[in-house]
């Protein structure tokens, strides 16, 4: 048999498709030849697979071998593709049996010595294949259990070519060999240190934090250092309830590519990410030039995504997470592909009312336009889609000796109330394709939703609408937040003091 | 004569032998000019063919056919057009061949012949 045919996968962002690797020998003196757009890397498997096959114990053929990556026109990066090549080089030359080969999609990278190397993006990767149809997966023995997070496919890891060969029924002698062991890798643990009930004082922060959680709305805390911003925002993750299996497997599949492997077990928690301000707008949304890697927004989808002394961002910085908050996706495009990730966080902004901090007290010791330059880095347009804007004001001694008698909120507590209201908020939106109050567009609550409560429970901010105080879409936010707190206190309907908590944290002020 | 030069007697050898049996007829051996050197020129039918020969002894330096680069054969092209203005001769088609000889020192020889290598 002249022509072998195996299949293995090329991922576009999250995005991958099935590549056919095709081997041709021919009686020409020895080469191996790749065509199908390969990037370096990929193209130095030419090298790579040659010096691997030999020194594993299963040589290739000292003639030319012509590998195609088909479609061809679809850009392929990495060295994810070794082991495919190399054993569709063997099935070519008669070593391996075609018929084994031709059923699996293989993944992995090959050392000189022979043995596979784990590589990034496994879980996408075989999320593709399986989607493809595809139900046997041959993996480096280091991400098989990664691999074997789908569901539905057959993944067999295997340490090394000449065990991949024998596998398919080659008749080599076996030799042992140790696994190349994935390294390990200090992942964010999402599951924060600290609980809700360590927070004094501060019952409109901690109020505030229990409706993000529960409504899914974005959030900005506005307050002098040392008022507990940072303390709150890192709080949050562990309000929000467990990811169901399809948003687990999302977020492992971006934290996959991202380098980020996770380890036999699908985390369940949200994610959390604080980019630090010195980020560029590349590593929020993403980038590079060929292998488009994930970047923090993307990291933090079903999650949150906090940005610390956010005025300290560059404004063009912030002003990419536009698109992402509008779309919840964030599409990347390069010369030669567009790249789409999903990015549904919730964002969380921390900052300092002014350069110094101390805005508002006789410490400050800066001028009033630069007070103004300071948070006018955060745009408008930004801010709009910002549903709660809170003030955190220092801890006084008053409300610290209140914080005392045990009203606190414990994080556990605080997710059970967050998992009723979110329960109720799903029952409502049944039928629709929104899950959370912040995602129901303004036009649908007030009309096919019929969700406007009306009469009475609205009068506050139908005065401000009419003053010019607010716009539509303050008001249809005021309206969405009305309706978490309404869940979370079991109301059927939000009330008067529901629209009118729910305005103090849009603007700062009752209605 | 060295080892290495009278491995290569032998393997050229060798190779004569292997080409005649299966059919060809060498018509030139070791032919030189200031280009080079042509190992074996054999007659195939209407073809004329210009054979580079590699013998080695093992294969710890590589597979003898790995050492025959592209330079090599674009020479090897050059002394085709050599040969045939030199003698004269005219052929229908012109191919180049390779054939690695595997002479270890004790054992049986291996013999591998790659038509048309370029």
């Amino acid at each position: 048999m002249s022509v072998a045919r195996t299949r293995s996968v090329a991922l576009l962002g999250l995005t991958g498709s099935i590549v056919e690797v095709e081997a041709d020998l021919s009686s020409q003196l020895p080469a191996v030849v790749i065509i199908g757009l390969p990037d370096a890397a990929l193209g130095e498997a030419r090298d790579r697979v040659r010096s691997a096959a030999s020194n594993a114990g299963c040589p290739l053929p000292t003639r030319r071998l012509t590998v195609n990556l088909s479609p061809a026109a679809l850009p392929k990066h990495g060295s994810g593709f070794d082991l495919a090549i190399a054993l569709a080089c063997l099935g070519a030359a008669g070593e391996v049996p075609t018929a084994s080969i031709d059923r699996v999609v293989h993944l992995g990278e090959l050392g000189l010595d022979g043995r596979l190397r784990p590589i990034d993006g496994v879980l996408p990767a075989v999320l593709a294949a399986a989607r493809a149809g595809h139900d046997l997966v041959m993996v480096p023995t280091a991400n098989a259990a990664e691999a074997a997070l789908v569901p539905g496919v057959r993944v067999v890891g295997v340490a090394s070519l000449l065990e991949a060969a024998i596998w398919h029924g080659a008749a080599y002698p076996p030799r042992e060999v140790a696994a190349v062991e994935a390294p390990a890798v200090d992942d964010v643990v999402c599951e924060l240190p600290g609980d809700l009930a360590d927070v004094a004082g501060n019952t409109d922060a901690v109020d505030a934090m229990l409706v993000a959680a529960a409504g899914g709305h974005h959030l900005s805390l506005l307050g002098p250092p040392g008022a507990g911003k940072t303390m709150l925002a890192a709080r949050l993750p562990g309000l929000l309830p467990d990811l169901d299996a399809d948003a687990a497997l999302e977020v492992a599949s971006i934290r996959s590519l991202a380098g980020l492997r996770p380890n036999g077990s699908l985390s369940f928690r949200p994610p959390f990410e604080a980019p630090h301000h010195t980020a560029t707008a590349a590593a929020i949304v993403g980038g590079g030039s060929r292998m488009i890697r994930p970047g923090a927004a993307a990291r933090a989808t079903h999650g949150v995504l906090f940005l610390d002394e956010a005025p300290e961002f560059p404004r063009a910085v912030l002003d990419v997470l536009r698109q992402p908050i509008e779309s919840g996706t964030i599409s990347i495009h390069r010369a030669n592909a567009v790249a789409t990730f999903p990015a549904r966080f919730q964002l969380v902004l921390a900052s300092n009312p002014c350069p110094c901090g101390n805005a508002g007290t006789s410490d400050c010791t800066c001028a009033p336009i630069v007070q103004r330059r300071y948070l006018a880095r955060l745009s408008g347009p930004l801010l709009d889609r910002i549903d709660l804007q809170l003030r955190v004001p220092r801890i006084t001694v008053a409300a610290m000796r209140l914080a005392g008698d045990g009203s606190t909120v414990s994080t556990a507590e605080a997710r059970h109330r967050v998992g009723e209201a979110r329960l109720a908020a799903a029952e409502r939106l049944r039928g629709t394709p929104w899950r959370t109050n912040a995602e129901m567009p303004g036009t649908w609550l007030r009309g096919a939703g019929r969700l406007h409560p009306g009469g009475a429970a609205t009068k506050g901010i139908d005065r401000m609408l009419e003053l010019g105080a607010i716009t539509m879409r303050g008001y249809d936010r005021i309206l969405k937040v009305a309706w978490t707190l309404a869940d979370l206190a079991g109301a059927g309907s939000p009330g008067a003091e529901h629209v009118g908590r729910a305005s103090f944290f849009k603007t700062g002020a009752e209605a | 004569m060295n080892h290495n030069t009278e491995l290569g007697r032998r393997g050229e050898q060798l190779a004569a032998e292997h080409l005649e049996g299966a059919g060809m007829t060498v018509v030139d051996r070791n032919w030189r000019c200031a280009l080079g050197e042509v190992d074996l020129v054999a007659r195939a039918g209407a073809t004329l063919v210009f054979v580079e020969v590699k013998t080695r002894s093992g294969a710890g330096y590589g597979h003898p056919f790995e050492s025959i680069t592209p330079r090599k054969l674009a020479r090897l092209r050059r002394l085709a057009a050599a040969w045939c203005d030199q003698t004269g001769a005219r052929a229908d088609l012109i191919r180049i061949d390779a054939v690695s000889v595997l002479a270890p020192p004790s054992g049986a020889v291996v013999i591998e012949h790659l038509e048309g290598v370029s």
